[in-house]
């Protein structure tokens, strides 16, 4: 899906930049979207190098099994196939903390590191594994307890209470994570069925 | 409530970075050379996702610059007036699992133009803070281990993002 969700952005953009007579801006806008790419990239090698050596700390501590311990129900229910013990349970809990406190740029560091525990448990190392979609499903669907930024612009804005959205929020995204976590449940099914 | 969660958040890093050097060295493990080990792989890591973020946000800028988006829009907007998603927040919509900084600037402008306490300035301050950017959170992620087919994922995080607009749309106009 993601081959054809990529070709019909380009091919469709193309043809309707034609169409507008427009066509300069597509030079322009493969080369900004390719330099943007770059810059977050270059911009997240400071924060992941330091998040992976507190993690590594972390993890020589005990700590990330401890975490991962306390909420060892819950996740043995969305990641059956990844072992108790292993690194990945801590990493994705550290990560939907991080998510769920709306620690931005916390969350992604711990989300690459939890990604690269889930490889070492994938078998076909270029393909998504169950565990994998679960985890980002999670991940972009997860409760935020504080939307900070959306709550700076409504103060900017003479909110008379900017955090009043707070509640539907957490309401809006508890029901997109249960959605998500029955969805991929059954997408699970189909899929594994289709693959073999 | 609303001042603890934020006291938390404020907190939270600054007592993760007290913590666990102090519980490490505790249990004995030569803090620094064990958090440079675990931050050697840094670089490597994010180097990796450049070829990724590079493919999907070209196509994205495309998309966008061309006026494809503007095209997306009223085709979809039969559908999502369905749901009873009002027009002016309709490309917010459909920004939000593409382009977290456009999407933004969209909210932004809905709530500078209808007011922060509006109905469709409360709508699209729910819908922003209850999403997250689904393309590139994917790209980024699958991108650092390499990963090429994503099998279901795509599919499963646009389902997740329209249940939290359906969602959005409810709870708002119920509550206020």
């Amino acid at each position: 899906m993601v081959n054809f969700v990529w070709l019909a952005m380009v091919v469709f953009g193309i043809v309707v930049a034609g169409i507008n007579g427009n066509i300069e801006v597509v030079t322009k806008a493969a080369f900004d979207g390719a330099n943007n790419a770059v810059k977050i990239s270059i911009s997240l090698i400071a924060i992941i190098t330091f998040w992976l050596g507190i993690m590594k700390l972390a993890e020589e501590a005990g700590l990330v099994r401890a975490l991962a311990w306390l909420v060892r129900p819950v996740m043995r229910f969305l990641f059956p196939s990844v072992p108790r013990e292993h690194p990945a349970m801590g990493a994705i809990v550290m990560n939907l903390s991080a998510n769920i406190l709306g620690l931005g740029n916390a969350a992604t560091p711990m989300g690459l590191i939890a990604m690269r525990e889930l490889q070492t448990l994938n078998h076909s190392k270029d393909t998504a594994s169950d565990s994998m979609c679960t985890f980002l499903a999670l991940n972009t669907s997860c409760v935020t307890l504080i939307p900070t930024t959306i709550i700076g612009i409504r103060l900017l804005y003479g909110s008379s209470d900017p955090t009043d959205i707070v509640g539907p929020t957490i309401i809006a995204t508890a029901f997109s994570m249960l959605v998500a976590i029955l969805v991929d449940r059954l997408l699970r099914l189909f899929y594994s069925g289709k693959r073999r | 409530m609303f001042e603890f969660i934020s006291e938390l958040s404020r907190w939270a890093i600054p007592v993760i970075l007290l913590v666990v050097p102090l519980v490490a060295v505790l249990r004995g493990v030569k803090v620094y050379e064990t958090f440079v080990e675990g931050a050697e792989a840094g670089f490597a890591t994010a180097v990796k996702t450049i070829p990724y973020l590079v493919a999907m946000m070209v196509a994205i800028s495309i998309f966008r610059a061309s006026g494809a988006m503007e095209v997306l829009v009223a085709s979809l907007s039969p559908l999502l007036g369905f749901v009873g998603l009002p027009a002016e927040v309709l490309p917010h919509a459909i920004m939000r699992p593409l382009s977290g900084g456009a999407a933004l600037g969209i909210a932004s402008d809905i709530v500078k133009t209808y007011g922060p306490d509006s109905f469709l300035g409360r709508l699209v301050s729910t819908m922003q803070g209850s999403c997250d950017t689904t393309f590139y959170v994917l790209t980024l992620y699958f991108g650092s281990v390499g990963i090429r087919k994503y099998r279901y994922s795509v599919l499963l995080g646009l389902v997740a993002d329209f249940t939290t607009l359906v969602a959005s749309v409810f709870i708002v106009s119920t509550l206020f």
